[in-house]
């Protein structure tokens, strides 16, 4: 077995737009209306509901201005920016987002594999067995916060009472507390990067896997030489979701630290700001420093690991 | 063609029920929603809107347990000027911004008048600004300093018997092998101890005359002595033994929970915990006799020559100001403040009235055996700062001041005034 086998077709050579509008047919030209037509008002309706609020936070941003004094209101163009960006806080947090953000990927992608195998592979249970594995990502995310937060706390928490460590304070110590956040994380969406895995492992032709077999590949060759290549696509997609949504944390840490010990991340920044001290040009910066991050997040997915959206519907095979 | 005629009519007729729904008029129009900060004011509006005679009815709406929780959601809504609100119970330190923000309408001199008569001076003084009258005191709250008896003579520190300094409690609990529990999570619960530890020393965390000025030229006060005093002492107790496990995140209720412990020693605390000690007693989570071995006495002091300033916190109902009723709103109010249902109240909740007579009443008396040590701190309680930006204040300081066992006097107040007033100036970030 020296060879990777492969099942994305070679690629068709780049159309020029002037050359595809020449080859819509009748039918296309009708159905693509069709599909305006069909989404169009919801498409409407999204640009009113999220546009108007993006549009409204950016104008925002450029003022210093505080919800309880609205006389005070000063345009500070990029003043907001310039604090935040020179504000150590700001680069610590982004540390802090940064690091949960890598860590709880990483072991949810381990974890989700594993799992997205159990669930492909299982014989028996097969129902059962999706539905226990997927009951935690069900759970609201402040709830299973709060069930965590239980659970770690010194004074009526198991953790302790299981490991044999006494009164030790878990949220007392900025390293522990991000551990219990992390923890606390990966149990809850686990089971979302599972589910996107177990797509792409379900479009894996068994004829690969069996061929592999015929020419003595072991189990981990048929992982390694396989699956893990036919699943590249699956595998980014489920990355590229997971990465946006970690890096947007804030409901497991608000009820678990509050943001103590040095754990806030970028979302708390704002709510902090925004929420707290109703001080909504600072806020609103920060949110837009925070949405630029996630469109970055995003565009270095599609275009530097090139993940390929449309694997995930299903388009190709 | 009838069939989605009637289908889209409707559609419409909900929508239109959906959105009047939204307008906030419900339940007629002498239906005053309440918002409510304690389940023990359920009670208490419920009999007064039995009395009324049907004049007027309640809408209760609880706020969030935390200080910080139902600020928030009360700042969000006046912003919002949201019209069905009518009364808001307003944690006393907050009242300043809501009420420079325009958000809350100002009593009458009548009706000041009216709701100032007979009431403490602590109270009172936290529920003006401006020398406006913007909250009608509901209750006044203070911290005493908690104690079993049983450990005194091994701590070789007696409240008891004359006033005693957070020095020799430190040293005492630690001589004992027990606990002083304070609150050293980052909430509001720090502010407060950090006020009262630099109030104590004479000093303050903002300067005098600093409610009347814009944000950017507030100076705090904090680099001072008063302040390294507060730092000093908060370091001290965090890294001695007799801080109780998980200090920098004890609220209120870690420090009960601790005080109860077997090692538990001493503890400062709002007076709830008498009426908390009898549910946990009935609930059988702590023997009956539980309170035989409990004392209290006046907050510690900072320095032994000089007074300390116990911690002021409490609750005022105020108007909003974008009710649509709100003379009734002052109608229902001179009810839900009256003597009866502050006595009832502080029955129920444990937590002290704001009207000095309650305090001389046989059954409060009997139920609250410290009632004296109440009204005595009630009046030496320092509020903490009044402040139209309260919010950046307080979180500067949980910032700065936290956690406990990384303070050091020689840096920490000259820092932690910095941050307060780069904040304040839209500076730097909290």
């Amino acid at each position: 077995m020296s060879t990777t086998t492969s099942a994305a077709p070679p690629r068709a050579p780049k159309e020029t737009r002037a050359a595809r509008r020449v080859r819509l047919t009748d039918r296309t030209r009708k159905e693509r209306n069709l599909g305006w037509m069909l989404a169009g008002p919801a498409f409407i309706a999204m640009v009113a509901v999220t546009g108007y609020p993006i549009l409204n936070a950016i104008w925002l941003s450029l003022f210093d201005f505080r919800l309880t004094d609205p006389s005070g209101r000063e345009f500070v163009f990029l003043g907001n920016y310039l604090t935040i960006l020179t504000d150590g806080l700001f680069w610590q947090q982004f540390g802090i987002t940064s690091l949960i953000t890598i860590v709880t990927v990483s072991v949810e992608l381990v974890l989700g594999f594993g799992l997205a195998m159990v669930m492909h592979r299982a014989l028996y249970l097969r129902t059962a067995l999706r539905t226990a594995i997927l009951i935690p990502y069900g759970i609201i995310t402040v709830v299973s916060s709060y069930a965590w937060a239980y659970a770690f706390s010194n004074t009526y928490g198991f953790v302790n009472g299981v490991f044999g460590l006494g009164e030790y304070d878990w949220f007392g110590g900025t390293w522990s507390a991000l551990f219990t956040v992390c923890v606390a994380e990966i149990w809850k969406t686990t089971p979302f990067m599972s589910l996107l895995l177990l797509a792409g492992l379900a479009q894996i032709p068994d004829d690969y896997l069996e061929a592999a077999k015929v020419d003595g590949a072991t189990a981990w060759q048929r992982v390694k030489r396989v699956i893990l290549p036919n699943m590249k696509a699956a595998i980014m997609v489920a990355l590229l979701f997971r990465t946006l949504d970690a890096f947007r944390i804030f409901d497991s840490i608000f009820i678990m630290t509050a943001g103590a010990q040095n754990t806030e991340t970028l979302s708390f920044l704002a709510y902090r700001q925004t929420i707290s001290r109703v001080m909504v040009g600072l806020g609103s910066a920060v949110s837009v420093i925070l949405a630029i991050l996630v469109v970055l997040i995003a565009v270095m997915f599609v275009k530097v690991f090139k993940t390929d959206l449309s694997q995930q519907r299903g388009d190709k095979k | 063609m009838f069939r989605k005629t009637c289908v889209a009519s409707s559609a419409l007729v909900l929508l239109a029920a959906g959105l009047s729904g939204c307008g906030g008029d419900s339940g007629g129009s002498t239906t005053l929603t309440y918002y409510i900060a304690d389940a023990a004011q359920e009670d208490v509006a419920t009999r007064c809107a039995s009395e009324s005679g049907g004049a007027y009815a309640f809408n209760i709406q609880r706020l969030p347990n935390t200080a910080a929780g139902g600020r928030e959601q009360l700042l969000r809504r006046l912003a919002a000027e949201d019209r069905s609100m009518d009364i808001v119970s307003v944690d006393p330190p907050f009242m300043a911004e809501f009420a420079n923000a325009e958000f809350l309408r100002p009593f009458t001199d009548s009706e000041r008048q009216e709701f100032s008569r007979g009431v403490l001076e602590g109270p009172l003084l936290q529920s003006t600004f401006r020398d406006t009258l913007y909250s009608a005191p509901l209750y006044g709250n203070t911290q005493l300093l908690w104690y079993r008896k049983s450990v005194l003579a091994k701590a070789g520190v007696d409240p008891s018997k004359g006033p005693v300094t957070w020095d020799q409690l430190i040293k005492g609990a630690t001589q004992a092998g027990v606990t002083l529990a304070a609150q050293g999570r980052r909430n509001e619960s720090l502010m407060v101890w950090v006020n009262a530890l630099v109030s104590s020393s004479g000093g303050s965390i903002l300067q005098a005359g600093s409610e009347n000025l814009p944000a950017a030229e507030v100076k705090g006060g904090l680099d001072s002595p008063a302040g390294a005093a507060a730092a000093r002492i908060m370091h001290d107790l965090a890294v001695s033994p007799a801080a109780p496990a998980g200090f920098s995140t004890a609220g209120e209720e870690d420090s009960r929970a601790a005080f109860q412990a077997g090692n538990g020693g001493y503890m400062v605390n709002w007076p709830y915990v008498w009426a908390a000690f009898d549910s946990a007693i009935e609930e059988g989570t702590l023997p009956a006799n539980f309170k035989d071995d409990v004392g209290w006495a006046a907050y510690p002091r900072v320095e032994a020559g000089t007074e300390s300033a116990a911690p002021s916190g409490g609750l005022g109902l105020s108007v909003s100001a974008f009710s649509r009723r709100q003379d009734l709103a002052v109608e229902a109010i001179r009810c839900l403040v009256s003597a009866q249902s502050q006595k009832e109240f502080m029955i129920k909740a444990g937590n002290p009235a704001a009207l000095a007579a309650i305090f001389d009443d046989p059954e409060i008396r009997e139920k609250f055996p410290m009632a004296d040590e109440i009204r005595t701190g009630l009046d030496a309680a320092t509020p903490r700062p009044v402040s139209p930006y309260y919010g950046d204040v307080t979180g500067s300081i949980q910032t700065a001041f936290h956690p406990p066992d990384a303070l050091s006097p020689g840096t920490t107040p000259r820092e932690a005034n910095q941050l307060l007033e780069d904040v304040l100036s839209n500076k730097r970030l909290i």
